[in-house]
């Protein structure tokens, strides 16, 4: 059987172009097939199954191994996430979070791509491998480092606070002994440091596609605009964003597809799936499915709304990219 | 003046970026006097590794050390890497080497495969794994990790293949070498480099996973080390001296690697958006 392919192989290696054209070649989807059948059995089989499953009331491991039977409910599990409360405190905890994530991490990650561009060089490699270390870093470390920097007890974070002068302390905040205090127990301050820590973590890809960007753009264009005078702002403006417009899109774009389903972070930080008042969609879901008592149908709707978001998002990203590889 | 305030800003950055991870490295080297006294220490006054020997040598667990965990989630990792790179180069092939009918739509499919958000996909998987009997396996999260990992690698080896001059593997085949053979002899050594920075890529996907890794398995032992950490770490009073000495051995390979290939990621995330 092998030696037959080869020598096939070799035959066909050996035809003329004019031949080879006319016939269709198998060898480009035998090469594929692999791939194809992962992506297919372990991606979008799943996406197909979760929407299954959201129409069913699944909530027993018995269920899925198929020893018991799946009560269809239809759109049940839709109107009951629909019809509660939380869900809206949910989908505004999410959108508010990934819309504030967003807007701080491009304006953080571009005014370091532009310093990057104006240091020297030495200085600029120092800045930009630093930089790397924040990107570099695992969301679970990084996320656990932070944890302990605003560690109630001996954390940094408690102890500047406990150093700042006992009348500005009292004056600004209402106490003076920080000692104890629970960085994460409210949810607005959750939410803060929550941001910081994904902004942290997000913003050096931001900079160094920005830096890229800029190094391609001839520098004449800048030196020309200064010399006659125009405000590093108007230049921002009316020079660097129009010549950079289409990296800006895709890291806009790429950009909100990651804060829309943060969940590593939010997860060490809130210590697992307790934390209720600050739910965001991917948590929500999580939490539903497999916290005792499990309700994968539920779970599963969930995910489902999730996703469709993130697909209307996907659209744009998937419109911008083949622009560009036609342009290219 | 100007460049002074340039300089500064550069270094706040700096600071601001590179603060927690050497507060990470800087507190596991701390003896745990100095980790919870009342006023903190910038720099370990007494550098200690009792903290690295308490894991190393110490069990989290009952019969189960830090180590095992460390083995456990290489496991995984080395064996999504091979599968992966392997179907990846295949595919890889086909795509930058053949012009065919579906070629595009098989791209495009790649684009949006890879923006499928994965926290999605956990309780399909999870019934998957259940149905599969995988369930409390390390294969379990081998399979979840190749799908993850497998898009983006193709796509990114495509341009490696892609650079390849299309006239070496012509010549080959001129001097009548069949198609295997220009792929194992011509093609193969020359995407090499490309194939170890993906390769790169997929080892670090496995390697920091959390989700899937905490759902599909169940049995302490065969915990992969982001749910150990998790689970050694979430008790009320958290000792943060070996939690700290924990963190930066799990964090150097995945920041040494980072390093080597950071400057693909950039590139192949807004393919073709930046053209240097």
């Amino acid at each position: 059987m092998s030696t037959q392919t080869k020598s096939s192989e070799t035959a066909a290696a050996r035809e003329t172009p004019v031949r080879r054209r006319r016939r269709v070649d198998r060898l480009p989807y035998l090469l594929l097939l692999p791939a194809l059948l992962i992506i297919g059995v372990l991606l979008l089989w799943p996406l197909g199954q979760v929407v299954v499953m959201s129409f069913y009331r699944l909530n027993s491991v018995r269920q899925l191994r198929g020893d018991r039977e799946w009560p269809w409910v239809g759109l049940g599990n839709y109107a009951d996430i629909l019809s509660d409360p939380f869900f809206l405190t949910v989908l505004r905890n999410t959108v508010l979070f990934a819309a504030a994530n967003v807007l701080l991490t491009m304006v953080l990650g571009t005014l370091v791509g532009l310093l990057l561009n104006r240091l020297g060089r030495k200085m600029a490699t120092f800045v930009a491998s630093c930089v790397m270390l924040a990107w570099a870093t695992p969301a679970l470390t990084g996320t656990i480092v932070w944890k302990w920097i605003f560690d109630d007890t001996s954390g940094l974070v408690t102890w500047l606070f406990n150093a700042l002068p006992d009348g500005l302390s009292n004056g600004l905040f209402g106490r003076s002994d920080w000692t104890g205090y629970g960085w994460f127990n409210s949810p607005l301050l959750f939410f803060a440091i929550l941001t910081l820590v994904v902004v942290w973590h997000s913003f050096p890809f931001i900079a160094v596609s920005v830096l890229a960007g800029l190094k391609s753009v001839p520098s004449e264009l800048h030196e020309a605009a200064r010399v006659d005078g125009a405000s590093p702002w108007r230049v921002f403006w009316k020079i660097t964003f129009p010549l950079l417009r289409p990296v800006f899109g895709i890291l806009i774009v790429l950009s909100t597809i990651w804060d829309f389903k943060v969940f590593t972070q939010q997860f060490v930080l809130a210590g697992g799936t307790q934390d209720r008042p600050t739910f965001m969609l991917a948590i929500y879901s999580y939490a539903e499915a497999f916290s005792p008592p499990p309700k994968y149908g539920l779970g599963a709707a969930i995910a489902v709304i999730l996703t469709l978001i993130l697909l209307v998002v996907t659209g744009f990203y998937v419109r911008m990219v083949l622009r560009q590889e036609d342009e290219s | 003046m100007k460049k002074i305030a340039l300089n500064g800003a550069g270094l706040l950055v700096a600071l601001f970026a590179a603060f927690p991870v050497y507060w990470m490295i800087s507190t596991s080297l701390k003896p745990s006097n100095e980790i919870f006294s009342a006023t903190p220490q910038p720099v370990p006054t007494h550098p200690t590794l009792a903290h690295y020997r308490e894991i190393l040598t110490g069990n989290l667990i009952p019969g189960v050390s830090f180590l095992d965990f460390f083995l456990n989630s290489a496991l995984v990792a080395v064996s999504t890497v091979v599968l992966s790179g392997l179907v990846a180069l295949l595919a890889a092939t086909a795509v930058a080497r053949f012009r065919f009918k579906l070629r595009t739509s098989f791209l495009i499919m790649l684009l949006v495969v890879q923006m499928i958000p994965l926290e999605a996909l956990v309780i399909p998987l999870f019934l998957m794994i259940q149905r599969l009997g995988l369930y409390n396996t390390l294969p379990s999260l081998i399979l979840t990790y190749l799908g993850f990992s497998l898009p983006f690698a193709v796509w990114m080896l495509r341009g490696f293949v892609a650079a390849v001059p299309k006239e070496l593997e012509e010549a080959a085949a001129i001097d009548g070498a069949s198609r295997a053979q220009i792929f194992r002899r011509v093609l193969f050594p020359l995407v090499a480099p490309g194939l170890v920075a993906t390769s790169i890529f997929s080892f670090i996907t496995a390697w920091n996973e959390l989700i899937f890794a905490l759902t599909f398995i169940n049995d302490q032992g065969s915990y992969t080390l982001p749910v150990a950490m998790t689970f050694f770490f979430g008790r009320d009073d958290t000792n943060w001296g070996p939690v700290m000495a924990a963190s930066t051995l799990f964090t150097l390979p995945v920041i040494i690697f980072f390093l080597l290939v950071q400057r693909r990621m950039v590139s192949g995330l807004v393919a073709g958006a930046v053209k240097g």
